[in-house]
C-alpha cells in the first residue's frame, strides 16, 4: 500500500541536532577567538590547544551544523515537493545515526591530534570510509525519492540538492585517497604541488557545493514559502544553476596564487573565479526579487529578515571572493585575517543566517505548530546575529589589510619596517572586536535554543504528516 | 616549459578552457529572451509544488547579462596577455619567476649603495655607527628575534646576546661564523654514568662553582666526579670551552636554569641546542653578505656598550 504520510521523524532529528551542533561549533569558535587574545586560556592542555580546536571548530560548523541542516531540509523539501514519502526510510534513519557518529568521532579524534592535515578533510581514513557509506545512503534516499515523485517537474531546490550530493561524493572520494599506515594514520596518495592542487580543488568546491549550492536549494524553498510569492525567474534559476556548478569547478587554484603551482593554473583559477561573480549574483537576485510585492513583510517578520540578510551577505562575499582571487589583490590579502573575515561573512552571514531563518520556519511545523514560541526572541536573535557578523568581518577587514600592509612595508635601506611580533601586537584590538562579534552571534544561538525548547514543549512531535492527495500539474 | 609531461596536455587544457568560455557564452545567448515591454506581466509557469510554490519567468536581467559577458571578455583578454592556455606564454611574456627576479634585481640595485660603505669597514667600526645599528636592529627583528627575543635577551634554551657571556666566543669573526653556519650544542646525558646520587653530588659541585647555595658535603663528593666526567669539556676549573660551545659554569649565566633541579635535569638528560645556519634565510642576493655583516656588527655591539 502506498504511504499517505511524509516522514518527519528524520527531519526533526536532524533539525534539533542542527541547533545543538550550531551551539557546540560556535562555542569552540568563541574559545579560539579568545585564545588569540589570551594564548594560555586553556592552561596549556594539549587537547584544548589552538591547533587541535581549530579543525574541531571548522568541522563542527561546516559538517555538523551545516550538514545536519542540509539533511533536515533536503529530506523535508524533497518529500513535500515530490509529494511522496521518503524512499528507503531505514537508510534515511541510518544516515542520521551514521552522520551523528561521524561527528562524535570527529569530536574525539581531532582534539586527540589525529589528523590527515588536509584542511576541511582532517578526519582520518576510517572516518572517511564511514562518511562515504553514509553519503551513498543519503544519495540513494534522495534520488530514490525523486524517482518515485508524483509531481511531473522537479522543483528547483532539488536540482541544487542533487548537484550538492553528487559533487560532494566526488570531492570527498578523490581528495581522501590515502594510504593507511595504522588505524589512526594515513598518507595522501598525492605528493607536492599536485597534492596542494587536489586539496584546494576539494577545499574550494566544499565551499562551492556544501556551503553554496546546498544552501541555495534551502533558500529556493523557504524564501518563496515565507514571502508567499512565486520565484522571480525560472529562467534565471536554470541559467545560474548550470553556470554556477560548471564554473565553480575551475576556481580552486586561486587558493594557490604565487605558490609552486604553475602560472597557467593560477591564471585559470583567477579568471574563472571572476566569471563566478555573475552566476553567484544570479542566485542572490532571484531570491531577493522573489520578495517583490512582499517587501512590507520585512518590517514585521524577523524570519524573512534573516533570509534577506543572508542573501545580502551571500552577494557581498561572492563579490569579495572573486576580487580576492585577482593576483595583485591576493598578494596583499593572502595569509592575512582578511581571508578569515571573508570566510565568516559567508559562513555566518550567509550559511548560518539562511539556516537559522529556515529552521524558524521548519521547527514549529515539525511540532504541529504554525509558529515558534516567541517571535520577539527571533527578533532579538536577528539583531544579535547581524550586529555580531558586521563587527566580526569589519574587524578582520581592517586587521587583514593592516597586516598585509605591515608585512610588506620596507625601509629605505631595504629592511622590513615591522617585525612579525609587532604585527601580531597590532592585531589585539581587532581580535577583541572579533571576539565580541563572535560572542554576540553565539549568544543568539542560545536564545534560539531556548525558543526551540519552549516550542517543543508547547507542541507535539509530528512523526508523520498527511500527504495532500491532489497532484498539481 | 617543464609543466607538462607530453605535448597533449597543453592542447587539452587550452581547448577545454576556450570551449568552456565559448560554451558558457552560447548558453547565455540562447537563454536570453526579449525584455518585457513596460506594463507587461511576466509569465507564470504552470507547475505548482507543495501547495503554493510557483515560478514567474522573468527574462534574464540585462545588467546581469552585461556583468556575465564582461567577466568572460576579461577572461579571454587576460588569457591572450598572460599565461593560462597550456604552455602558451601570453603576449606580455610575464612569468611569476620573471617578476620575482626583476624585483630582486631592482632591490639589489637600489640597496647596494646603502650597504657599500659599511662593507669597507670592519665589524667593530660598523657596530659603532648608529645608522648601521638601526639597520642591524631591523635585520635582527626580522631574522633573529623569534628565538633570541626582540630585546636579544633570549629565554630558556636561547642565549642572551647582551650579557657578554659567549658559548662559542664573541669576537667578530666568531659571530659571523655562528650566524653563517649555525651551531649544534650538545651536552651528552650523564645520568647513567653518574647514577642518581652521583648526579646530585655533581650538581651541588656545579652550584658551588658560581658561589650559589649548595650542600658542601655533596659538593665535595661531586668534585672528583666532575673532574672525571665533565672537565674534558667544561675544563677542570669549570670555565668552559669556546671551541666546543661548553658553557662556563663559574659565572651566573644559566641557559637552562640554575636551580638544583634544573641542573640535575641538565646533567642526567643532557641538552641539545640548535642555532640554524642563516645563510639561506638571509636570501640569495648579493646583499646577503651585507646583511650578514650588519647583523654580526649589531650582535657584536649588543654586549660592547656595557
Amino acid at each position: 500500500m502506498e504511504a499517505t504520510t511524509y516522514n518527519y521523524k528524520v527531519v526533526r532529528q536532524f533539525a534539533i541536532m542542527t541547533v545543538v551542533w550550531g551551539i557546540v561549533g560556535m562555542l569552540v569558535g568563541v574559545i579560539l577567538a579568545a585564545q588569540l587574545i589570551w594564548p594560555d586560556l586553556t592552561f596549556g592542555i594539549e587537547y584544548l590547544s589552538y591547533g587541535r580546536l581549530r579543525p574541531l571548530h571548522t568541522n563542527a560548523v561546516i559538517f555538523a551544523f551545516g550538514g545536519s541542516a542540509m539533511f533536515a531540509v533536503s529530506y523535508y523539501i524533497v518529500q513535500r515537493t515530490c509529494q511522496v514519502r521518503l524512499w528507503a526510510e531505514k537508510l534515511a534513519a541510518f544516515t542520521f545515526w551514521g552522520w551523528t557518529l561521524v561527528i562524535v568521532l570527529a569530536a574525539i579524534t581531532l582534539p586527540m591530534g589525529y589528523t590527515s592535515s588536509k584542511e576541511y578533510a582532517e578526519l582520518e581514513w576510517p572516518i572517511d570510509l564511514l562518511i562515504t557509506v553514509v553519503w551513498v545512503a543519503y544519495a540513494l534516499v534522495f534520488f530514490g525519492t525523486i524517482i518515485k515523485r508524483k509531481t511531473k517537474h522537479i522543483y528547483v531546490s532539488n536540482w541544487f540538492f542533487g548537484a550538492y550530493i553528487l559533487v560532494i561524493a566526488i570531492l570527498h572520494i578523490v581528495n581522501s585517497m590515502e594510504l593507511p599506515v595504522t588505524l589512526t594514520k594515513s598518507y595522501s596518495m598525492y605528493a607536492g604541488v599536485q597534492d596542494a592542487m587536489i586539496q584546494w580543488w576539494y577545499g574550494h568546491n566544499a565551499v562551492g557545493f556544501f556551503l553554496t549550492t546546498a544552501f541555495l536549494g534551502m533558500m529556493y524553498y523557504f524564501i518563496p514559502k515565507q514571502a508567499g510569492r512565486p520565484i522571480y525567474s525560472y529562467r534565471l534559476s536554470v541559467v545560474h544553476f548550470w553556470s554556477l556548478n560548471f564554473i565553480y569547478m575551475w576556481a580552486g587554484p586561486h587558493h594557490l596564487q604565487y605558490t609552486a603551482l604553475p602560472d597557467w593554473a593560477q591564471s585559470l583559477g583567477m579568471v574563472f573565479s571572476l566569471m563566478l561573480l555573475a552566476p553567484s549574483w544570479g542566485g542572490m537576485m532571484n531570491g531577493i526579487m522573489t520578495l517583490s510585492g512582499a517587501w512590507h513583510k520585512l518590517r514585521t517578520d524577523p524570519i524573512l529578515k534573516f533570509m534577506v540578510t543572508a542573501l545580502s551577505f551571500y552577494g557581498m562575499s561572492t563579490f569579495e571572493g572573486p576580487m580576492m582571487s585577482i593576483k595583485t589583490v591576493n598578494a596583499l590579502s593572502h595569509y592575512t585575517e582578511w581571508t578569515i573575515g571573508h570566510v565568516h561573512s559567508g559562513a555566518l552571514g550567509w550559511v548560518a543566517m539562511i539556516t537559522i531563518g529556515s529552521m524558524y520556519y521548519l521547527i514549529p511545523r515539525l511540532f504541529g505548530r504554525e509558529s515558534m514560541f516567541s517571535t520577539k526572541l527571533i527578533e532579538w536573535h536577528f539583531w544579535l546575529s547581524t550586529i555580531g557578523v558586521v563587527l566580526y568581518i569589519a574587524a578582520l577587514w581592517i586587521a587583514g589589510v593592516t597586516q598585509g600592509l605591515m608585512w610588506r612595508a620596507a625601509n629605505a635601506d631595504g629592511t622590513l619596517t615591522y617585525s612579525f611580533a609587532q604585527v601580531v601586537n597590532t592585531m589585539y584590538p581587532f581580535y577583541g572586536i572579533r571576539l565580541v562579534g563572535g560572542a554576540m552571534f553565539f549568544s543568539g544561538m542560545l536564545i534560539m535554543a531556548y525558543n526551540v525548547w519552549q516550542t517543543t514543549r508547547l507542541g507535539r512531535a509530528v512523526n508523520d504528516a498527511a500527504i495532500p492527495q491532489a497532484v498539481h500539474a | 616549459m617543464s609543466d607538462f609531461t607530453s605535448g597533449f596536455w597543453p592542447i587539452y587544457i587550452s581547448v577545454l578552457t576556450l570551449l568552456s568560455i565559448i560554451g558558457t557564452w552560447v548558453f547565455l545567448k540562447k537563454q536570453t529572451t526579449r525584455k518585457l515591454v513596460p506594463g507587461e506581466k511576466p509569465e507564470l509557469m504552470k507547475h505548482t509544488w507543495d501547495g503554493d510554490l510557483q515560478d514567474l519567468n522573468n527574462p534574464l536581467p540585462r545588467w546581469w547579462l552585461g556583468l556575465f559577458y564582461g567577466t568572460m571578455v576579461f577572461a579571454l583578454v587576460y588569457l591572450v596577455l598572460w599565461p593560462g592556455l597550456g604552455n602558451y606564454a601570453g603576449v606580455l611574456g610575464w612569468t611569476s619567476l620573471g617578476e620575482y627576479e626583476a624585483e630582486v634585481k631592482a632591490a639589489e640595485a637600489k640597496f647596494q649603495p646603502v650597504y657599500a660603505g659599511f662593507m669597507q669597514q670592519d665589524i667593530a667600526t660598523v657596530a659603532a655607527d648608529p645608522n648601521a645599528r638601526a639597520i642591524g636592529k631591523n635585520l635582527f627583528l626580522t631574522y633573529c628575534s623569534q628565538c633570541h627575543g626582540s630585546n636579544a635577551e633570549g629565554s630558556k634554551g636561547f642565549p642572551n646576546l647582551t650579557d657578554g657571556d659567549w658559548l662559542y666566543g664573541g669576537e667578530p669573526e666568531t659571530i659571523v661564523a655562528t650566524i653563517t653556519n649555525g651551531r649544534n650544542g650538545m651536552m651528552p646525558p650523564m645520568g647513567a654514568a653518574l647514577g642518581e646520587d652521583g648526579t646530585k653530588a655533581v650538581a651541588n659541585y656545579v652550584l658551588s662553582l658560581s658561589g650559589r647555595k649548595h650542600d658542601a658535603a655533596l659538593a665535595g663528593a661531586g668534585q672528583a666526579k666532575f673532574a672525571e666526567n665533565c672537565a674534558a669539556c667544561h675544563m677542570p676549573d669549570g670555565t668552559g670551552m669556546h671551541a666546543l660551545g661548553a658553557a662556563n659554569l663559574t659565572d651566573k649565566v644559566w641557559l637552562y636554569g640554575g636551580s638544583e633541579a634544573a641542573i640535575i635535569e641538565t646533567i642526567s638528560k643532557g641538552r641539545s641546542g640548535t642555532m640554524p645556519p642563516m645563510t639561506q634565510t638571509l636570501g640569495t642576493t648579493s646583499n646577503q653578505e651585507a646583511k650578514l655583516h650588519l647583523l654580526a656588527a649589531y650582535v657584536y655591539g649588543l654586549s660592547q656598550k656595557k
